[in-house]
């Protein structure tokens, strides 16, 4: 397979779409620009800026812990850290950089769109999340909200108020940019598919932004709808949550679990969409089984709205409820069995190249297995009754949202990245940056299942001398971690000015985006492309394969 | 705005770019309907995740409403019917356009602008005359939050119509082939109808049994 660089000479036979292809300015990334390619990079770099706030928060917290005592922080500010780091990992780095960043950059190159249906309101999606970032960071000025991510009545209601009420803000401000987003992705994909791209031709990658859209619109305005209670609860006087009178507590965490488990969806789906596009292009092979990853996507979306009540088997949950959610958590990890399987399947016997790309990939794949057999553990309502708030779920989250979403998003950008800036990484930077990951996340989150079950409770700021040893190993890993994004920050300002030219698609790879020129033009393609194959058809015959990217060749 | 980031909207409209084969059409149909609709959807279950926690809290306590707390009936139902037959004048502004009679638009879309003005006084002189307010028990915690929730979108899309009356006003904004912005106030009214019937059903009439 021999690396195409110039077929656009080609491609090009009669009068262009639109005006002539003019690059975008640097200063154009910092305004409310319309184009998707340009939002995408917004969401990307935005998010990984606050990856790295977020990430001084976690040093913080695990330089904490290494003492029994409460030295470093005191333990409300130390719950200040740990909430907003909490909630700018999840809110402001992994949603938006899975779903917003590759989400708006891939969607309309993958499905053979001009743009996202509804640019503008693109824009305004992207603009939603800077504030509310700076709300989060505004709100140590008021202590820092307290209660945690998942923000419980009554801690949220009795700890630092006005800090609270900012955190409500934010959260709000990223929820309604999520929705926005997701009715975004949804009409583009249902509706500006290029006409010869077949169903069955969808590239994976679409159907877990599909599937992960259709998550954010039902259970996001759920978890809006709980924190306007909130919000009154805390500013207006009402009591819906104060038992005292005639609220309910635990309404509010069924409210917040509605959306939040499917949350851990929102934030794992894209990356499966990820790993399926990644996996075989490295692999040089087929996907195995197409359609049960694309259908075991959907069963996600449904299922993951029946399980949230797992959170909460201690909330003195009936024995009725812990059974039901015992069993329908149990079968929301089928469909996940699935993909791995058939992710695994795919790198069988495939002529794998160990690029940075796949290296996250594969290390992806070991490290979920981990976490989601954690996950089947905790699942199970027996067994998470001990478990239940301690290290060990710690532990498991990690895994699955380090391991799992973290480790897919570098894949993805490793992969994407010559396509995003026309140039290549560089393999040696990347290797290192994966070894220190792996072996970082392994030190710091392997041991906390130990700590968990010896029970370590999560959350505090002190905990019994016993435990020492181990928290100083997760403390170590901490700093492997921390590390670890240096060779990463260098290897992507670096390659970004110097790296080797990339041509339009240098690893062959076989779907919509890589048939425009690297970085694509205005408004991605000067005739659109002609589907004449499969998205995954690698090694086969090439009269059906497109291995020349012969598919933007127009029919004559 | 759909397709193109370049060429104004209104070129891109129904555009066929001239290439050399079929499969290089590129129509471009106005997809904001579509749009619109699967907001309305997320927007429901908002609304869902307060009717579900009122059935809750109404399911716990004794007295539902409490000794005090009783809602008035009269008036409310006198608005329910308004604005309820609001959705069918509103839809005599859009079959209007649809025959392109610009002024049976506007007189309906005025009519309903009106009856949906008649709705929030309606709703603000309750509040007035109630005698008790948001804080006074866990009913009224949720009566004023949910019909307050309801009023501020009734006001949006009040402010839709008004929109919609304010671009009629040139001639040609909206004719039998462009009229998507109509049919979307249209659709947004509908939505706060149907929403306002759950409403009224759990608030109003539950509390009678
Ligand atoms: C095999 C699939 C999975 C199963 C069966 C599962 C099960 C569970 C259970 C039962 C809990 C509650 C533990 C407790 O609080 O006692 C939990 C917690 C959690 N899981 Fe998973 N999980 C799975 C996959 C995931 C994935 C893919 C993610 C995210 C990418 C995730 C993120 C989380 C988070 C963030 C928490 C902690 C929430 C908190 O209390 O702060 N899980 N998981
Ligand atoms: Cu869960």
């Amino acid at each position: 397979m021999t690396q195409v660089e110039d077929f656009r000479d080609v491609t090009v036979t009669d009068g262009s779409h639109n005006s002539p292809p003019k690059a975008w300015k640097w200063y154009d990334y910092f305004t409310f620009n319309i184009d998707h390619k340009v939002i995408g990079i917004q969401y990307l770099v935005t998010a990984f800026v606050f990856y790295l706030i977020g990430g001084l928060m976690a040093v913080a917290i695990r330089v904490e812990l290494t003492t029994p005592d409460s030295d470093l922080l005191d333990p409300n500010l130390y719950n200040a850290f740990m909430t907003n780091h909490g909630t700018i990992m999840i809110f402001l780095w992994i949603v938006p950089s899975a779903i917003g960043g590759f989400g708006n950059y891939l969607i309309p190159l993958m499905v053979g769109a001009r743009d996202m249906a509804f640019p503008r309101l693109n824009a305004i999606a992207f603009w939603l999340n800077p504030p509310a970032g700076a709300l989060l960071l505004l709100s140590f000025l008021f202590g820092g909200s307290q209660s945690g991510w998942t923000a419980y009545p009554p801690l949220s209601l009795v700890t630092a108020n006005t800090a609270q009420t900012l955190w409500i803000l934010a959260i709000v401000l990223v929820g309604t940019s999520s929705i926005l987003g997701s009715v975004n992705f949804v009409i583009t994909i249902l509706k500006l598919k290029v006409p010869s791209l077949r169903w069955e031709q969808l590239p994976l990658f679409c159907w877990a932004i599909l599937a992960t859209s259709v998550l954010a619109l039902l259970s996001t305005p759920v978890l809006a709808a709980g924190l306007v209670l909130l919000l009154f609860d805390i500013n207006f006087g009402t009591s819906f949550f104060k038992p005292e009178a005639g609220g309910n507590v635990v309404l509010y965490q069924h409210l917040f679990w509605f959306y939040s488990h499917p949350a851990v969806y929102l934030m794992i789906l894209p990356i499966f969409g990820i790993m399926s596009e990644v996996i075989p292009v490295h692999a040089r092979k087929p996907i195995f089984g197409y359609k049960a990853i694309a259908y075991s996507s959907l069963t996600i979306c449904v299922v993951g709205l029946f399980v949230w009540v797992h959170h909460m088997f201690t909330s003195g949950t009936p024995p009725w409820m812990r059974m039901f959610f015992t069993i329908s958590t149990l079968i929301v990890a089928v469909p996940t069995g699935v993909k791995i399987f058939g992710w695994v399947a795919t790198l069988w016997g495939g002529k794998i190249r160990f690029t940075s790309a796949m290296l996250f990939a594969i290390g992806l794949l070991s490290m979920f297995v981990v976490g989601g057999l954690d996950g089947i553990t905790l699942g199970t309502a027996p067994f998470d009754l001990h478990v239940h708030d301690t290290y060990y779920v710690v532990g498991h989250f990690h895994y699955v949202l380090f391991g799992g979403s973290v480790f897919g998003i570098y894949s993805g950008i490793y992969h994407w990245f010559p396509k995003i800036t026309g140039r290549m990484t560089n393999e040696t930077l990347g290797r290192i940056h994966f070894a220190l990951t792996f072996v970082g996340t392994h030190l710091t989150f392997l041991p906390m299942h130990h700590l968990g079950l010896q029970g370590m409770p999560r959350r505090v700021a002190m905990y019994d001398p016993q435990f020492t040893t181990i928290n100083q190993l997760c403390t170590v890993g901490a700093f492997v971690l921390a590390a670890s994004v240096i060779p990463f920050t260098i290897n992507m300002i670096w390659s970004w000015l110097n790296g080797a030219k990339a041509g339009d698609n240098p690893w062959n790879a076989l779907t919509l985006e890589w048939t425009t020129s690297s970085p694509p033009l205005i408004e991605n393609w000067e005739v659109l492309p002609v589907v004449t194959h499969g998205p995954y058809d690698y090694g086969m015959n090439p009269q059906n394969a497109g291995v020349n990217n012969d598919q933007t060749i127009p029919v004559t | 705005m759909q397709g193109s980031t370049i060429d104004p909207p209104e070129t891109t409209l129904d555009e066929v770019v001239p290439s050399s084969t079929e499969l290089h059409e590129e129509i471009h149909t106005d997809l904001r309907v579509w749009g619109l609709l699967t907001f309305l959807i997320s927007e429901s279950l908002m609304f869902g995740g307060f009717f579900a926690s009122y059935l809750v809290l109404r399911g716990e306590s004794a007295a539902w409403p409490p000794e005090g707390t009783e809602v008035e009936l009269l008036l409310p139902t006198l608005n329910t019917i308004v604005l309820v037959s609001s959705s069918f004048v509103i839809h005599l502004g859009d079959t209007a356009i649809k025959k392109d009679d610009v002024h049976g638009l506007r007189r309906w879309y005025i009519v309903t602008a009106l009856m949906g003005a008649v709705f929030l006084a309606g709703q603000v002189y309750e509040y007035l005359t109630l005698g008790y307010g948001l804080t006074t028990n866990i009913f009224s915690n949720c009566f004023y939050l949910m019909t307050g929730f309801h009023g501020l979108h009734v006001f949006i899309g009040l402010l839709l119509i008004l929109g919609v009356l304010w671009r009629s006003r040139r001639s040609g904004h909206y004719s039998i082939s462009k009229h998507v912005g109509v049919e979307m106030a249209e659709i947004y009214w509908h939505f706060v109808d149907i929403i306002w019937i759950v409403l009224f059903t759990l608030l109003y009439i539950l509390t009678i049994f």
